[in-house]
């Protein structure tokens, strides 16, 4: 029988102690498309950083086409053939996409110190052709889609001449009729015989896209099987290993109409928002739907103070208040949770202790400036228990966490400040559907408890699932709102969701 | 499980700053020991002093510096603006014949004002660091030499401010342990500094702004007003640097003062303390200004000329970078 492509058996990973991997394996065959699931925190990354020389495994063997292999670095790894297409993008948003694929090996002239861009473009149109992109290599990358750059980012790797080819959830920024073009061009790969591990939350893409799929839950390997034998159902019990929290319809409109606790009238931010007015109710979960640069985290940040608005009122109880920057924002209540938790979320080199009580710090001091690390440690620990973080101590650094845990601890950190309006913007970005309910559950309790929550979301279903009310923006306006205990669907959120302007509306009127 | 949480991060705590700490403080160790060997009249009570002394400026300066370099910023200014601290103090106690101590807190003053504006021109105007506070290295040092009429200030009417750095309070407490003032002074405003670093809200969102400054602002910390604050932290090490030079040389001199604000920052890197920010502690400050002295002591002991000596200490900062690369990618 012919060699897998990669075969990694018995693998152990330890951080500080703590074991991320124990005794795992995996296996990919050449032409296949293998995806790698589980939660965050189960080990996937952890797997793939291994096989690509990042990490250091502790024990376990990789195999290569059969020979036993030793990964040391990623030079190591990429002179086999093995590459990874990152979530972050790594190119040069400056640079044209041949300068791009070919950066570290750019042609030269006969004269060595000269550059042969004419030669390295024709090699980079070849290879585009090769794939069927419609592509320019002279194209600067920043004026390209995300979808095109992840293409590109796939054909430098080919151009390396990859057999194995790592892709971390590849799909997260794309459309869907991107994520077409992106399944055709998997579809090439598998028949030059690549091997394809595709790390992926969402389940109908893996029934679509894969030939096998191997879960892993809590560092721990749990099973591969063929895709087409096993159900969504079956694979997402094996990842989470509990039940799904699913509230009830009835459960959750409770929402009541009794107070208004935060008030907008007449929002602008010049080209972002545009005469915004809408207003929370005390103890609701406010959904706002819309696509990707519809203005949804722009209006987040213009009522939290992070940028400036050109007009527009804020009450908060009905009282007007001037807010000019998050500090301001957070006096009055406010917190908000970030989109992009890595960069704006959390200082993911500090410990849990201090993210926890960052918002504030000023109620741990005794006079004078001087931190009681006392009772930071002890509001920490009550905050890691009541949100089950997961993590070995209350000094472990936010890195070392995974995407779930430091999410609870941003929440921590807004419920130590005791905020009464809080705005989520993609809670559940990057993470798993075991955490997703989780955090759904919380969402749930915080509104009983009487607080306010504004939550943004691009996914529908989890706004029609959770939120009492519906407001839907398109181009910087609110294009839609609607009651959640109508009969409302998908359908109609998507028409006011791509109800472009005004002008486009009446053009469909008529 | 509570007990767990805490005591789990104790011990991994504290190996991992005395590991950290270790590799500045072994070096400084291993200079010692070398120099000693290598020539009987270094590790003398006399030449230790000596040391010791000659570290009090550019360490008062490197502790305000660390401030900065922690929240991801740079101050070059702190080498002019030492000076034009000293030459307010020369003005407020021999140009307008002002008591010792109205001297003492006007060249401290200089140096928050100093700080205060680099500060505001940085958080406030948007100017980044190094573009601000070189600004302010020109205005200082103009404004040094203006202000001085170009000559030096001497403090021959009040022999009192020269005790601040050369007489020996210990000396006068321990007979026989002479140690200047400047020196003890050093380590008081180290000590100073590490409280305010580790122990107060200013340095526990010194660090935070140096970690991630936008996530810091979300969390509703006002970093614009913090940066000024710490600017002027610096600024205040800044003027307590001008007045023990200035007490030293019992005069200001309005000339000197360029070039201290990159063996500052020279320090503060050897110290461990990280430029791009979040990073960093007084103790390794400390160390890291001791290692200069002591290698350019040393040296001058083994005769190697003033000028190689800058060339060692130039190959000592990239050694000493490159070692600490080294053990955060394996960390």
């Amino acid at each position: 029988m012919e060699h897998p492509l990669v075969k990694m058996e018995g693998i152990v990973k330890n951080f500080a102690g703590v074991h991320a991997l124990k005794e795992c394996e995996f296996e990919l065959r050449s032409g296949e498309v293998h995806a790698l699931v589980g939660e965050n925190g189960a080990g996937k990354s952890t797997m793939m950083k291994v096989l690509t020389g990042v990490y250091q495994k502790d024990q376990g063997s990789t195999f290569y086409k059969g020979k036993k292999v030793d990964i040391t670095d990623t030079a190591t790894a990429q002179k086999l053939g093995i590459s990874m297409i990152h979530q972050e993008l790594n190119l040069s948003q400056d640079l044209t996409v041949a300068q791009n694929i070919f950066i570290g090996r750019e042609p030269r002239k006969a004269i060595r110190l000269f550059l042969d861009d004419k030669e390295m473009n024709r090699k980079t149109e070849l290879l585009l052709k090769q794939m069927n992109l419609d592509i320019s290599p002279t194209m600067k990358v920043s004026e390209l889609t995300v979808a095109k750059q992840q293409m590109v980012e796939i054909i430098k790797a080919m151009s390396y001449e990859s057999q194995v080819l790592i892709m971390d959830e590849p799909t997260a920024a794309l459309s869907d009729s991107e994520i077409d073009d992106l399944f055709r061009m998997i579809e090439q790969l598998k028949l030059k015989g690549v091997g394809i591990v595709y790390i992926s939350h969402r389940m109908a893409e893996l029934k679509r896209i894969t030939d096998r799929i191997t879960v892993m839950r809590d560092g721990v390997y749990i099973n591969t099987m063929q895709t087409a034998d096993v159900s969504i159902d079956r694979i997402i019990a094996m990842m989470v290993g509990r039940e799904i929290y699913q509230p009830a319809k009835s459960e959750r409109n409770t929402g009541g109409k009794s107070e208004t606790v935060l008030q907008v009238k007449g929002l602008m931010r010049r080209n972002t928002l545009q005469d915004i007015s809408f207003s929370l109710q005390k103890g609701e979960i406010l959904g706002i739907a819309g696509l990707i640069g519809a203005g949804r985290t722009e209006l987040a940040r213009a009522i939290f103070g992070a940028d400036q608005i050109d007009a527009g009122e804020i009450f908060i109880h009905d009282q007007k208040v001037k807010i000019t920057g998050p500090h301001q924002a957070v006096k009055h209540g406010i917190g908000y949770l970030s989109e992009d938790r890595k960069h704006l979320g959390c200082l993911l080199d500090m410990d849990v202790k201090t993210n926890v009580v960052l918002a504030t710090m000023n109620d741990f001091t005794k006079g004078l400036g001087w931190i009681n690390n006392n009772r930071i440690s002890e509001t920490s620990i009550k905050i890691v228990e009541e949100l089950t973080v997961k993590t070995p101590s209350i000094g472990q650094k936010l890195k070392f966490l995974s995407g779930g845990n430091q999410q609870k601890v941003i929440l921590g950190k807004w419920l130590t400040r005791d905020c009464d309006i809080l705005i989520f913007d993609e809670p559940t970005r990057g993470i798993d559907i075991g955490a997703k309910s989780e955090i759904y559950k919380l969402l749930e309790s915080l509104v009983a408890q009487g607080k306010s929550i504004i939550m943004i979301s691009s996914e529908l279903p989890e706004i029609l699932r959770i939120s009492h009310r519906i407001i839907v923006m398109c181009e910087g306006r609110i294009t839609g709102e609607f009651n959640n205990d109508d009969d409302i669907t998908q359908e109609q959120i998507m028409a006011c969701a791509t109800n472009r302007t005004s002008s486009a509306k009446t053009e469909r009127e008529e | 499980m509570k007990e767990a949480m805490i005591a789990a991060k104790k011990p991994a705590f504290s190996f991992k700053s005395a590991l950290e700490q270790f590799l500045a403080f072994g070096s400084l160790i291993l200079l010692i020991i070398f120099f000693s060997i290598a020539s009987s009249n270094f590790f003398h009570f006399s030449n230790i002093v000596g040391i010791l002394l000659s570290t009090a400026v550019i360490g008062v300066l490197a502790l305000g510096s660390t401030f900065v370099i922690i929240t991801g910023g740079i101050d070059l200014s702190v080498g002019t603006v030492m000076t034009l601290c000293s030459v307010m103090t020369g003005v407020f106690i021999t140009t307008l014949g002002l008591p010792v101590y109205i001297g003492i807190i006007g060249g401290l003053l200089t140096g928050a004002v100093c700080g205060l504006i680099s500060g505001i021109a940085i958080s406030r105007f948007g100017i980044p660091p190094f573009i601000a506070t070189l600004a302010m290295m020109m205005i200082a040092k103009g404004l040094a030499l203006v202000i001085s009429g170009t000559k030096p200030i001497y403090f021959t009417k009040s022999p009192v401010f020269m005790e601040i750095s050369q007489g020996s309070l210990l000396g006068d407490l321990i007979p026989g342990f002479e140690v200047p003032n400047a020196v003890l002074i050093f380590f008081i405003a180290a000590i100073v500094g590490s409280v305010l670093l580790t122990r107060t809200i200013i340095g526990r969102y010194n660090f935070a702004i140096g970690s991630n400054e936008e996530a810091t602002r979300l969390s509703g910390v006002n970093v614009r007003n913090w940066k000024i604050v710490i600017y002027t932290i610096t600024g205040v090490f800044t003027g307590l640097a001008g007045i023990l030079m200035a007490s030293r040389l019992n005069s200001a001199q309005p000339s000197l003062g360029m070039g201290y604000e990159l063996e500052a920052i020279a320090a503060v890197i050897i110290g461990g303390t990280s430029l791009s920010g979040g990073k960093g502690t007084i103790v390794g400050t400390v160390i890291g200004a001791l290692i200069m002295s002591v290698l350019t002591n040393g040296l001058r002991i083994l005769s190697v000329p003033q000028e190689w000596q800058t060339v060692v200490v130039g190959f000592v900062i990239l050694l000493a970078v490159y070692v600490d690369n080294l053990r955060r990618r394996k960390a």
